[in-house]
């Protein structure tokens, strides 16, 4: 059975470091300048000097997966930051100290986490203003929040009553390091599965919002937004639609082997 | 009784304030309506005459309550961009995405409940181990991915229906449903792996409790167990989780409507943010928010018939 676990681990991280070695690459280097048209070179099926095939300008497809890579990942890694470190901060003192905020803040994440984070980031993007990259992150990252505090508070509730916590207080160990030191190691094994489902769920929901027009738009084009051009043209180059359908599928698919991996390495298939 | 006369209750005020939340919001972020309908070369003098027709001078307790009330009269105010009635663009639309919303459960429910019950009699081996990372993989898909790809192969190449050409709900009733069909798959998929995976992990869990154990010592048939008292144990959770299933159905059409040119509440409510058309805005959120609260609440009242339990604990 352990052979297996780290299977999907093993697996997964495969994946996911091959992937974001094309994507750091492509942050310094391009095999073509992304937004380089070539009139004779249209929609050229992969080949060897395009493997991803050209577009309806000539670009090459590639290239421009490759800086779509990164500007998906880096918004998914922002919000995924901002979500489980707010979030955590959250869990950490409504879960340790408890009270009426505990309270209330629970009631509210709970309504708040019942609505898709497709649907919020919606409205969140709609009062900021459709478009830029941070507003996205921004919208993706304050969705987040809630699922996080609530995966952290029932690690760091429990946490209060356990005997080595006890014995810290009795001997003057301030809050914060109860919590940061003692407590915040503790609830990893929970924590991280968490950053992995929320990293994909990132990426899906920034993906779906720039297809839809009103996530990241040009010049920062993400892989959504390169989806939504794809379709137009989904005739005559399918390759565009598929290699950046695939990388998309890919990415979301590592991370989540890796989660895989670490949930049940955890003991807890869930 | 009292449980769901209070589940009912708090429904209610669940409503009143996402209400009031989208209201709020979008009422001081969009800033004045009679500037965006008017334009920003306009006279002052012409900008509060509109004020006043609008009724934008009242205070805002006595606008809320107004747009509120328009959700039972049909009067939710006027699109900025199509200059008609909100209520007039969103009806036929509500029936749309309902229709869509309904194939796309009924396909997951068909599909997955099966699925997830034999996924969760094997335990261990290649073929779990496969069916995991199979599992993984269809969650992987973005849902507008695998839209594109199935109007292509059904849409363009078999020609079972016209991609990006919605016929009229009334007059062409079986090929709008071909039309939905296809949406709905492209919804249902992720969903029906996460289905499968939830009911596997919480029969499993069930299957590993002493009463399950007994039961199979003393000689009864193990998957006579499974069907009498797991599953009937298991059902709280999995209704719990369908609830939240209808709720993700709403954020996948959004996207999907988009892809297969279905004319509903998501494509409408995309248009609507891209043309900052407030109006609009504001309504279909409520609209959707009451989908999703409601079936929240359904959930709950459906489980408190199940488990007794759960009525006396009050809230879960």
């Amino acid at each position: 059975m352990k052979q297996k676990m780290n299977g999907f681990f093993a697996a997964g991280l495969t994946i996911t470091a091959l992937l974001l070695l094309l994507t750091v690459v492509g942050a310094f280097w391009t095999p073509y300048d992304p937004n380089a048209m070539s009139g004779s070179e249209k929609f050229l099926a992969p080949c060897l000097a395009h493997p991803f095939g050209t577009d309806n300008f000539g670009r090459d497809i590639l290239s421009r997966v490759m800086k779509g890579a990164g500007t998906t990942f880096t918004v998914a890694a922002l919000t995924v930051l901002m979500g489980s470190v707010l979030g955590t901060l959250i869990g950490a003192l409504t879960g340790y100290f408890g009270g009426i905020v505990d309270d209330l803040l629970m009631r509210l994440g709970d309504v708040l986490t019942a609505f898709p984070s497709v649907l919020l980031a919606l409205v969140i993007i709609s009062l900021l203003g459709p478009g830029s990259k941070y507003n996205v992150v921004l919208a993706l990252g304050l969705v987040f929040i809630p699922s996080f505090a609530r995966v952290t508070r029932t690690a760091f509730a429990s946490a209060r009553d356990v005997n080595y916590i006890k014995s810290a207080r009795l001997m003057g160990a301030s809050s914060a390091r109860i919590l940061l030191i003692h407590i915040l190691p503790n609830t990893l094994n929970v924590l991280l599965p968490a950053i992995t489902i929320g990293f994909n769920n990132a990426v899906l929901a920034e993906a779906s919002m720039s297809y839809l027009g009103i996530g990241v738009t040009p010049p920062d084009a993400s892989l959504g937004y390169m989806l939504s051009e794809a379709q137009g043209m989904f005739a005559r180059a399918p390759w565009y639609a598929l290699c950046t359908g695939a990388v998309i599928v890919l990415f979301v698919f590592g991370v989540g082997l890796i989660g895989e991996g670490l949930q049940r390495r955890s003991g807890e298939v869930d | 009784m009292k449980y769901a006369a209070r589940r009912i209750a708090s429904f209610l005020l669940t409503m009143v304030i996402v209400s009031f939340l989208a209201f709020m919001a979008f009422d001081v972020i969009s800033g004045d309506p009679a500037t965006a309908l008017l334009g920003t070369e306009a006279t002052p003098e012409a900008i509060a005459a509109l004020r006043t027709e609008m009724g934008l001078d009242r205070p805002l307790g006595v606008r809320y309550g107004e747009w509120l009330l328009g959700f039972f009269t049909g009067d939710l105010g006027t699109s900025y961009v199509y200059h008609q009635s909100v209520s007039e663009i969103i009806a036929p639309k509500i029936s749309v995405t309902l229709l869509l919303s309904f194939v796309s459960f009924l396909l997951i429910l068909l599909i997955s409940i099966p699925l997830g019950l034999s996924a969760a009699k094997r335990s261990g081996g290649a073929l779990e181990a496969a069916g995991t990372a199979f599992n993984q993989f269809c969650m992987a898909v973005p849902p507008f991915f695998t839209g594109m790809l199935l109007s292509y192969l059904f849409g363009v190449i078999l020609k079972w229906f016209m991609p990006g050409v919605f016929p009229d709900l009334s007059t062409d009733f079986p090929g709008a449903m071909r039309h939905i069909f296809f949406a709905a798959i492209a919804i249902a998929v992720p969903r029906i792996a996460m289905t499968v995976r939830m009911l596997k992990s919480t029969i499993q869990s069930e299957m590993r409790k002493s009463y399950v154990r007994t039961a199979i010592s003393r000689g009864n048939d193990r998957s006579a167990v499974l069907r009498v008292h797991v599953l009937k144990n298991s059902l709280v959770p999995v209704i719990t989780f369908l609830a939240q299933t209808m709720a993700e159905i709403v954020a996948g059409g959004i996207v999907v409507e988009q892809v297969f040119a279905i004319p509903g509440l998501g494509r409408m409510l995309v248009s609507s943010i891209s043309n900052r058309d407030y109006p609009m805005v504001q309504a279909i959120v409520v609209i959707l928010a009451l989908w999703v609260v409601l079936s929240g609440t359904v959930a709950d009242l459906v489980n408190q018939r199940i488990d007794p339990r759960l009525r006396l604990g009050g809230d879960r």
